[in-house]
């Protein structure tokens, strides 16, 4: 009977294992909250670095699990700024209702644009996502009338938070605001990685083709996956807009669209934490090296790239993961 | 055909049948007027060279390439026009040639998956996988059956290849196959292992009815109660084992000229 | 009004030229090997750099930059799929993506830091500068040798693909590479051969691009999205793909620029993106 009830405890222990909640995690938690004690003056900075995280985690979601990739979720990201950003400048700058409204809004186009998303693979779909990115910013230029174009949006007019707490130039509001809705989003989508349909999410990555030979409808969990990582890419634009009450035309751009791409990759993709890692480490070292030309820059961050696909494939988190692995002893190895 | 399978016939449909099925590739035919039945618990064999168009057909049937003309039935219901994932749905199910498993899922997961799948609660975002219980036991029970319970919890990429070959069928088995067909399941199966996969094959129940790809003879002869020859995308002749190995043109096929398919 | 018209076909169709020269290298072997090179263009600058400096700095004539444009770009490219290319042909298309982007960041990064980012000046002999007059039409000159170039460039590379035992391979390869291998062509061999090739095409491109377009550092990105589109709206492998989709292309960023420049590229993505959703595989590909 003991070994009967052993054998139990180990087939659901293994899915366990994976589930829990660790003691890193909240040690991690803790630690963001840090910035308001230590580093006050960094509060702008860390805002910022929750916002990119939040995006990061939003590419996660349809590159990391599901296998998606995509050169254009700046897409999204923007729409979600530029929705903010009008919503406030056209007299109704309640930043909670906003948020909603703006990321709802980034949701709808997403959904529509899952149903290409969902049809195509390898270099036509990377095509297909890097043209609609394109498209958009190119579409968000020309209306200038409506976006400010090259100049960006202005005159938005934030109220404050809950009625009482005033975005300013320090950055306490703007920062407890964005880390609240990223840790918020986290818990979602922690939670939904770990159900079934997360673990489909990871078959689709793994093997489309056998999806619909288990009788898993693949385009249908792909078009959710894609609104859902479309709506919070657009809740990290807002929030953006928000704390900063600008919008300019990168949030749009190429640019943006690489440096997630490039922030999730070296934290990690597939692993939930990774877009934040590498979000923090992206941010604060560009912030460190602000003073240098923003090409010498990206050279660096060019070899970095080549770096982690040659030597670190599955990014920094995946590197400790093998590495603590080599350490302890464990009943199964490789990404989650 | 012996007498309780020919009573089981004559009482309900076949489990599977085709009926003119035709599918061209430019100026390629690949299928030629395919018309066949697969009786309920039938272990059936199809076998052809290379080139002759039997995974296509398996392809055809489970909706992966659509048929220029002909029919396809699954028991009494057409599904001729329904998609693949509605096919499995319905209780037809196939494992391919070249291992198609999720290798960073663990033997586990990936059986648990397809459970979840067919029970419906593929797409429930609010469930915590570890409080599923009766999905996860049952996708434990399949593993144990085909003797891989031990390894459940490696990696799919970690497994050898007989038990990667061993994951294929229970990932097919997991959906609830009424029809279960499989693309050559020994092929490139160490010769020791061979004789586990297909005791596990013979040992499934009578309620699933098998047709099954292979090009080893002697196990065709062995585990086959009928079977199909294909040449050149058309059936070729149909019979029980001791009829082909009879059957002249068979002999001509396999031992006289190479057949280019 | 129509003398205007031909004038933006005939420079549409003359940019489209270009646009050929610069992608059919990348069109081939994406074909071939599956491989998401995104430092194309990253090649294609090196060879304009090459030949800026060999003209300004040491006073070659344009047309002896030519040759060594093509020989530096093909030689970097060697050394590049010697050393992180060749272990990537197995990896997932993201990995190829992040790999070759990184080399075009670190490409962009060091043409800043060794040429500046201005424009590069570049002088053309005497006899490619001006236009001249044909049938009552004025044609610039660097356009009409463009044109004839990236014709005679195409009919070079048409028939030794259908004509040379070499050419053969690469069909073969393209088309079905495990039935390659089993005929027993080395499809690595011809692989490299050909991205050699490709690459140094794409440096002559970047060469003859300078009068057109202009060269700064940000050429390895800009014209890579003109490339992308050419590749993936002809079909990946094949040439006459990429000649068509590239003169499409070419006259369309003419037109749209003449006729309606408010609108800028969206039209061209438009186009794009539209032509990809009604024929994922490309205009000629076959996948």
């Amino acid at each position: 009977m003991q070994a009967a009830s052993d054998a139990t405890a180990a087939r659901y222990l293994h899915f366990e294992e994976q589930v829990r909640w660790r003691s890193t995690e909240t040690a991690f938690w803790v630690a963001t909250l840090l910035p308001f004690l230590l580093f006050k003056s960094y509060l702008s900075l860390a805002s910022q670095v929750a916002i990119t995280a939040l995006f990061a985690l939003s590419l996660d979601l349809i590159l990391g699990y599901a296998g998606i990739v995509s050169l254009g979720h700046a897409a999204f990201f923007g729409l979600g700024a530029y929705a903010a950003g009008l919503i406030a400048k056209h007299g109704w700058g309640e930043p909670l209702s906003g948020l909603v409204i703006a990321a709802a809004f980034a949701g709808v186009v997403g959904y529509a644009a899952s149903f290409i998303i969902a049809r195509f693979r390898h270099l036509t779909l990377i095509m297909i996502t890097l043209g609609l990115g394109l498209l958009l910013y190119e579409a968000a230029n020309s209306a200038s009338w409506l976006t400010g174009g090259a100049d960006g949006l202005q005159g938005m007019r934030m109220w404050p938070l809950l009625g009482y707490f005033k975005f300013d130039l320090y950055g306490v509001t703007a920062y407890s605001y964005s880390l609240a809705v990223l840790f918020l989003v986290f818990l979602a989508a922690r939670r939904l990685i770990h159900s079934p349909f997360g673990l489909s999410l990871r078959g689709i990555r793994e093997n489309p083709v056998r999806m619909p030979a288990i009788g898993a409808p693949s385009p249908a969990r792909i078009r959710k996956i894609y609104t859902l990582s479309a709506v919070i890419a657009g809740a990290a634009g807002a929030l953006l807009a928000q704390t900063t009450s600008t919008v300019s035309l990168e949030v749009l751009g190429f640019q943006r669209s690489a440096d997630v791409l490039v922030i999730l990759i070296l934290g990690g993709a597939g692993r939930l934490y990774g877009g934040i890692l590498g979000a923090i480490i992206y941010m604060v070292a560009r912030d460190q090296f602000s003073g240098v030309n923003p090409q010498y820059w990206y050279f660096w961050i060019g070899l970095l790239l080549i770096a982690v696909v040659m030597l670190l494939p599955n990014g920094i988190l995946g590197g400790l993961a093998r590495w603590t692995s080599r350490w302890t002893p464990s009943k199964r190895r490789g990404a989650p | 055909m012996d007498a309780v399978e020919a009573a089981r016939c004559a009482v309900s449909a076949p489990a599977l049948a085709t009926r003119g099925l035709q599918k061209r590739f430019g100026s390629l035919v690949v299928a030629r007027d395919i018309e066949f039945a697969l009786p309920q618990g039938a272990r059936h064999a199809l076998v052809g060279p290379n080139g002759a168009g039997k995974t296509t057909l398996i392809n055809l049937i489970t909706g992966m390439v659509q048929p220029d003309e002909g029919r396809i039935f699954l028991g009494e219901a057409e599904i001729t026009s329904s998609l693949p994932e509605e096919r499995v749905k319905r209780g037809l199910v196939r494992t391919f040639q070249i291992n198609a498993l999720f290798p960073h899922l663990s033997a586990l997961e990936a059986v648990t998956l397809a459970v979840c799948e067919r029970r419906g609660g593929g797409g429930d975002w609010w469930r915590r996988l570890p409080s599923m219980h009766d999905e996860i036991d049952e996708a434990y029970d399949i593993l144990r059956s085909l003797m891989l319970d031990e390894h459940c919890q490696r990696l799919t990429r970690e497994l050898a290849y007989g038990q990667q070959r061993l994951l294929e069928i229970a990932l097919a088995l997991a959906t609830k196959p009424r029809v279960l067909l499989l693309d050559e399941p020994a092929a490139g199966v160490p010769r020791d292992e061979i004789a586990e996969l297909f005791g596990a094959i013979a040992g499934l129940s009578q309620h699933i009815s098998v047709l099954f790809i292979e090009h080893d003879m002697d196990l065709v002869f062995r585990f086959a109660s009928r079977i199909i020859v294909m040449v050149g995308g058309r059936i070729l002749v149909e019979g029980t084992p001791g009829e082909i190995a009879a059957d002249e043109r068979v002999r001509e096929v396999y031992l006289g000229r190479r057949g280019h398919g | 009004m129509l003398v205007s018209l031909f004038g933006v076909v005939f420079d549409g169709f003359a940019y489209g030229m270009l646009l050929f020269v610069l992608s059919v290298g990348l069109s081939v072997t994406l074909g071939m090997m599956n491989f998401v090179n995104l430092a194309h263009c990253s090649f294609a600058m090196l060879g304009g750099y090459v030949a800026v400096s060999l003209m300004n700095s040491l006073g070659w004539p344009f047309f002896a930059t030519l040759p060594v444009a093509f020989v530096a770009a093909a030689a970097v490219s060697v050394a590049l799929e010697r050393t992180l290319y060749r272990r990537l042909y197995r990896a997932s298309d993201l990995d190829q993506c992040l790999l070759t982007i990184g080399i075009v960041f670190v490409s962009i990064a060091a043409a800043a830091y060794v040429f500046g980012t201005i424009q590069q000046p570049v002088q053309l002999p005497g006899y490619l500068r001006g236009s001249v007059e044909l049938l009552g039409i004025r044609f610039a000159v660097y356009r009409l040798f463009l044109v004839g170039a990236g014709l005679a460039i195409a009919l070079v590379l048409v028939t030794s693909v259908e004509l040379t035992r070499f050419g053969a391979r690469v069909r073969a390869a393209v088309d079905n590479q495990r039935m390659a291998r089993g005929l027993g062509i080395n499809v690595e061999a011809t692989f490299a051969i050909t991205f050699a090739l490709g690459s140094g095409l794409a440096g002559l491109g970047g060469a003859l691009a300078i009068e057109i377009v202009g060269l700064d550092p940000g050429f390895a990105f800009a014209y890579l999205i003109y490339v992308l589109i050419v590749v993936s709206v002809g079909g990946l492998g094949s040439i006459r793909g990429s000649l068509v989709a590239a003169i499409l292309l070419g006259i369309s960023d003419s037109a749209g620029k003449y006729y309606v420049p408010q609108l800028g590229a969206f039209l061209i993505y438009l186009v794009m993106v539209g032509l990809l959703m009604w024929r994922p595989a490309g205009l000629f590909g076959k996948r």
